[in-house]
């Protein structure tokens, strides 16, 4: 390559990279210096409320203030270990019915016409450019008692007085599953659209009945884009906030509401600083490692 | 096979119903009279008059628009920069720690990513007294570190795409480098410029947990105001609001698909973000 003259030209090279390493390195990195910082602090009523790390007593003499019993707090305390299994009971249910739900589109979407495979799919974005905190809005006025779902069972005499949908963890789920379906239907139909039909034909030239050959061939071949619809759909709905606030009510504690609480009501830092950081190294690392096998 | 396709059809049909049925009662009730978002009475506009008239959240509104221009810009201009380091320079120094560092905020939950940009900015504010706490600069700087991470997941997918022989040509013809990148390469991926601008743009403009951590009470934006007022209560005013957001946002997405003929359509510069999701770029 010729511009490789350019682009070996040691100056050049060095800005090219450095500005946008010191932006990633400055908003990206050191956030997550300070919250580590922060959640081995003891916590203090004011302004920062949490200890320094070390101060100096005499001339020559500092005192280090580390301070682990924030972690200690948060896995032995029955509420927080409540949350973190809600969270994730509560994601893993909205990610399975996600794929079950996305697998036959995206697999109805890959077996039309290419135009038709256009239009399909911007039928499916149509929704997840418009705003998300509407879209988890529009649930309330569906599952309230006095709302829509309700109303129609009541008029087609199926109840005779109105369920409780709203402010429950069911209520919940729907909201993910609604919110995160696009993020599942994507990956699934950039895999499955890249797979060779022929391959199905020549299952079915030897004998192999159509559901077999769908549990040998279909299921393992798109196994990338379960995996990616998979983990799209996981992260954001574990550490969700706004859609079990407005839909899950009390009765659902996730992680993401913990965080929430222990900042702005409790205005305990390290707390919440630990919080993070715990969530970071359980939660979010294996599953970007996990993406990261999957794809090399 | 035809039974199965049944199947597969009504799964389908299900799930478009699912996606669009509750936009649709959401728009019905923005016509709705009486002030329930529930129960219908009688067809009215009147609660767009007060849409309108509702100063609050007119200058949300204008606060959003600004945040989410700067930051889908800048956001644009520096994940272009990341992108092109990442195919252009194959050895550097902590190339593994910048590329991870880039996709972060992708795997990362919302509320970690709003709790460290805080903390960074309660930080920067003691130690350099900038950004000021609170105010559109931080909302619009969080912003845009969160948008890098996609803008740079649809660009290097576009990048690495790049036909390089007319690139080659354009040096051969006497191009320096920095015109043939503006003169080949970005309008080769103009296309996807525009698709990462318009995802930057949304993320911004629709972001309600980010803001909510770094944003004042001189600097409330549209999504900060209508979470509070969802807190508080279902209110018409706000099925008229998406009325008008969802017409708009589907109205601009079939025209610019329409328009961008040349590329096929809009969806292309997205997909790439999900396949470089899936299996291409991501981390490290």
């Amino acid at each position: 390559m010729m511009d490789n003259y350019f682009y070996k030209n040691r100056w050049i090279k060095k800005t090219l990279i450095g500005i946008p390493y010191f932006w990633l390195f400055v908003f990206i990195l050191i956030p997550f210096i300070i919250i580590l910082k922060i959640s081995i602090s003891e916590s203090v009523l004011g302004t920062p409320p949490y200890k320094s790390l070390y101060q100096f007593l005499d001339h020559q003499v500092i005192q280090f203030n580390i301070h682990l019993e924030n972690y200690q707090f948060l896995l032995s305390d029955v509420m927080y270990r409540y949350s973190l299994w809600q969270s994730i009971k509560i994601a893993c249910i909205s990610t399975f019915c996600c794929l079950l739900l996305a697998y036959p589109m995206a697999y109805y979407i890959t077996r039309q016409e290419e135009y038709r495979q256009t239009r399909l799919l911007l039928l499916i974005l149509v929704p997840f450019w418009t705003s998300f905190l509407l879209r988890v809005y529009a649930w309330i006025g569906i599952l309230s008692p006095t709302g829509f779902l309700n109303g129609l069972l009541l008029k087609v005499g199926l109840i005779s007085e109105p369920l409780v949908l709203l402010y429950t963890p069911g209520a919940t789920i729907v909201g993910m599953v609604y919110c995160y379906l696009p993020f599942m239907i994507l990956p699934l139909y950039a895999s499955l659209n890249k797979f060779d039909p022929a391959l199905l034909e020549a299952a079915a030239d030897l004998g192999s009945k159509p559901s077999r050959a769908f549990w040998q061939i279909t299921l393992p071949l798109s196994k990338p884009g379960i995996v990616g619809g998979c983990i799209l759909v996981f992260i954001p709905s574990v550490g969700e906030f706004v859609i079990p606030e407005l839909l899950g009510g009390n009765k659902t504690l996730m992680l993401g509401k913990v965080i929430w609480i222990e900042f702005f009501t409790n205005r305990d830092w390290p707390v919440a600083s630990a919080l993070a950081i715990l969530m970071t190294l359980f939660l979010v690392v294996p599953v970007a490692l996990l993406q990261r096998k999957q794809g090399t | 096979m035809k039974k199965n396709n049944t199947g597969i059809l009504t799964v389908t049909l299900f799930g478009y119903a699912f996606l669009y049925i509750p936009l649709v009662i959401l728009m019905i009730f923005s016509f709705n009279e009486s002030k329930s978002v529930t129960l219908w009475s009688r067809f009215s506009t009147k609660w767009y008059h007060s849409l309108f008239h509702n100063e609050q959240l007119v200058s949300a509104f204008i606060n959003s628009l600004k945040v989410a221009l700067l930051s889908s810009t800048l956001s644009v201009s520096l994940g272009l920069l990341v992108s092109l380091v990442i195919v252009k320079f194959t050895k550097f120094f902590g190339r593994s720690i910048f590329k991870g560092l880039a996709s972060a905020p992708i795997v990362m939950p919302e509320i970690l990513l709003g709790f460290a940009f805080l903390m960074l900015f309660v930080f920067l504010e003691d130690s350099f007294g900038w950004p000021v706490s609170g105010s559109l600069t931080t909302i619009t700087l969080a912003h845009t570190t969160v948008a890098i991470a996609y803008v740079t997941a649809i660009l290097t997918a576009q990048l690495i795409n790049v036909d390089q022989s007319l690139m080659e040509a354009a040096l051969d013809l006497g191009a320096s480098p920095v015109k043939a990148f503006f003169v080949i390469t970005v309008p080769i991926i103009y296309p996807a410029l525009l698709g990462a601008w318009l995802l930057a743009f949304v993320l911004s403009f629709d972001d309600v947990v980010i803001a909510s951590f770094v944003s004042g009470p001189e600097s409330t934006t549209l999504p900060i105001v209508i979470f509070s007022s969802i807190r508080l209560g279902l209110s018409p005013e706000i099925n008229a609001f998406s009325t008008l957001l969802i017409l708009v946002i589907a109205c601009f997405i079939f025209v610019v698909s329409f328009l961008n003929q040349r590329q096929k359509n809009l969806f292309q510069s997205v997909q790439p973000l999900e396949e470089a999701d899936v299996d291409v770029e991501r981390l490290p």
